[in-house]
């Protein structure tokens, strides 16, 4: 069953249309990815998912709950960590946690939930001397403590080096396994392609694309190419007379074999028929990289 | 703890983490009033005064002046700052809901410029013969009137202004006037007849009168009461009605 279903949702400011007309459903235990260039529209998505704004068209559910009349409820099942919001400079971590405790109806318990997250040696640092990755950390632990059904944490590693952004996804996927639908907001690639069970594709504001990574990549294109240095010469019309494969080419001492379907297997098979070794051989396959700019016409950091 | 009664203690803890804050707000009136009843002359009575000192005119004075370290220069700045930093965006995501997020803010102004008061008092009894206020009952009703003019003023501020920065700028510009008009510089009683006036349609002149007033045993008069709530409407509703998360 679906935990937050979105109906046709449209958001205006002004003249200019920020959402128009998305539609999605995100499963319960999944993580949901929505991931477009900046300015497509993904916060305004989640916002209004959020209950923090009002919709000028559509419906939303999350948990069967309108989040615009039953706002209350909704606070009480939906954790959101926002981009771009702090806490006091000099509230200590444990502080804020006792306090943001004392709002729900069913906190976890909040100890228990910072040592997951990997700060208990820091209960007793103030805020404003807390590292860009710690600052989130605590920002996830903020948005988890109600115990909420849903978490929806938009653009989490924004500003994170690479290493703490490789915590965040490990620690994204703890969250999971404790029962959290996530809908995560990005426009990571690689994030999106590692984390996310589905994506949606939002670009100015209209939904382009609803699958799995592997999937999106797979509508797109599912041409591959696979480089390899022969150990000995082969004859090119053997290559090609495979039903895989699409062009043989030689660059330098490689061989750049392009194909559909099972290519490496095809290649492989007929390069071992040969008694010839695939030196360096390389896969390459379309990325999702490649899968957005088919689908929007452009880069997504464009 | 419920949510009101944490989210007051952390404001209170927060606020002791700020010392000059906690200089101006909580030590500066008491040292004010220590300071202005060193001067012999304003022990003596004065016929003018109808026999008062000046130093008794001054305790209700530095008494609203507590109210306002809070209201104008402590409440505007702390809630414009945190709706600059997203603080307030990330309680929206939480099932706390704005009267308490405010009333934590308020109820922790409020015992804190109590507390102010009390010691203003206690220094006055002690060192310079002050009396006390001879109805308590008047005394307190007055005090929280001017506060919650006070207050609500303070929250207006925050509401329109647009950062942490400027919200603690146009809090500083207010202090003088609403001090001014309390009789900070000169008592109402030595003011001419406009200055009076103009005073009397203030939050804190209207204030200190009814707390001189409550001091000395009397009721604060109609108009002042009228004033301070007018005030407390006006500027609270227009609070409410500009307030902004984000």
């Amino acid at each position: 069953m679906a935990i937050i279903e979105v109906d046709d949702l449209v958001k205006r400011y002004g003249d200019h249309t920020a959402v128009n007309g998305v539609s999605f459903a995100v499963e319960q235990g999944e993580i949901f990815g929505i991931l477009g260039p900046n300015g497509a529209g993904k916060t305004t998505t989640v916002e209004c998912v959020e209950g923090l704004r009002t919709p000028d068209g559509g419906a939303i559910r999350v948990c069967g709950i309108d989040p615009r009349r039953d706002t209350d409820e909704l606070r009480q099942l939906l954790g959101a960590q926002l981009q771009e919001s702090e806490l006091p400079d000099k509230l200590k971590v444990g502080e804020a946690m006792e306090l943001y405790s004392s709002f729900y109806r069913a906190p976890v318990d909040w100890r228990e939930l910072i040592d997951a997250l990997g700060l208990t040696d820091k209960l007793g640092t103030q805020f404003r001397r807390l590292s860009g990755g710690q600052k989130q950390r605590l920002s996830i632990a903020l948005a988890l403590v109600g115990n909420p059904k849903v978490a929806v944490l938009d653009e989490l590693t924004t500003g994170l080096d690479p290493q703490a952004r490789r915590d965040a996804w490990d620690l994204i996927e703890d969250i999971r396994d404790r029962g959290v639908t996530i809908v995560l907001v990005t426009h990571f690639m690689e994030e999106a392609e590692r984390l996310c069970d589905r994506l949606a594709v939002i670009d100015s504001g209209r939904l382009v694309a609803l699958d799995t990574p592997a999937g999106l990549v797979a509508t797109v294109d599912d041409r591959q190419r696979i480089r390899f240095r022969p150990s000995a010469p082969i004859d090119h019309a053997l290559l090609a007379a495979l039903p895989e494969v699409t062009a043989v080419e030689r660059a330098g001492g490689q061989l750049i074999v392009t194909g559909t379907g099972n290519l490496l297997l095809a290649v492989t098979t007929e390069l071992a028929r040969n008694e010839v070794v695939a030196g360096d051989l390389r896969v390459e396959q379309t990325s999702l990289d490649d899968a957005f700019v088919a689908l929007t016409g452009r880069k997504i950091d464009a | 703890m419920s949510a009101l009664s944490r989210l007051t203690a952390t404001e209170t803890t927060l606020f002791f983490r700020e010392p000059m804050s906690v200089f101006f707000a909580l030590a500066f009136p008491p040292i004010l009033l220590v300071i202005l009843g060193a001067i012999p002359a304003f022990r003596e009575p004065d016929e003018t005064l109808g026999g008062l000192r000046v130093i008794d005119l001054y305790a209700p004075i530095i008494v609203a002046m507590a109210i306002a370290m809070f209201a104008m220069n402590g409440l505007p700045q702390q809630f414009a700052t945190y709706r600059e930093k997203g603080i307030l965006r990330r309680l929206r995501t939480t099932p706390v809901k704005p009267p308490v997020m405010l009333g934590a803010q308020l109820l922790m102004s409020t015992i804190m410029s109590v507390v102010t008061m009390l010691v203003v008092l206690a220094i006055g009894r002690l060192a310079f013969d002050v009396s006390l206020p001879s109805q308590v009952p008047a005394y307190l009703v007055a005090y929280l009137l001017s506060a919650l003019a006070m207050f609500a003023i303070g929250l207006l501020v925050a509401s329109l202004a647009p950062s942490g920065k400027s919200a603690g700028a146009i809090g500083s510009v207010l202090f003088f006037p609403v001090l001014f008009f309390a009789g900070l510089w000169a008592p109402r009683e030595t003011m001419n007849d406009v200055l009076r006036t103009i005073s009397d349609f203030t939050p804190l002149g209207a204030g200190v009168q009814a707390l001189q007033d409550a001091a000395t045993g009397h009721w604060p008069d109609l108009l002042h009461v009228a004033v301070m709530l007018g005030w407390t409407i006006v500027a609270g509703g227009l609070a409410a009605r500009y307030f902004r998360w984000e």
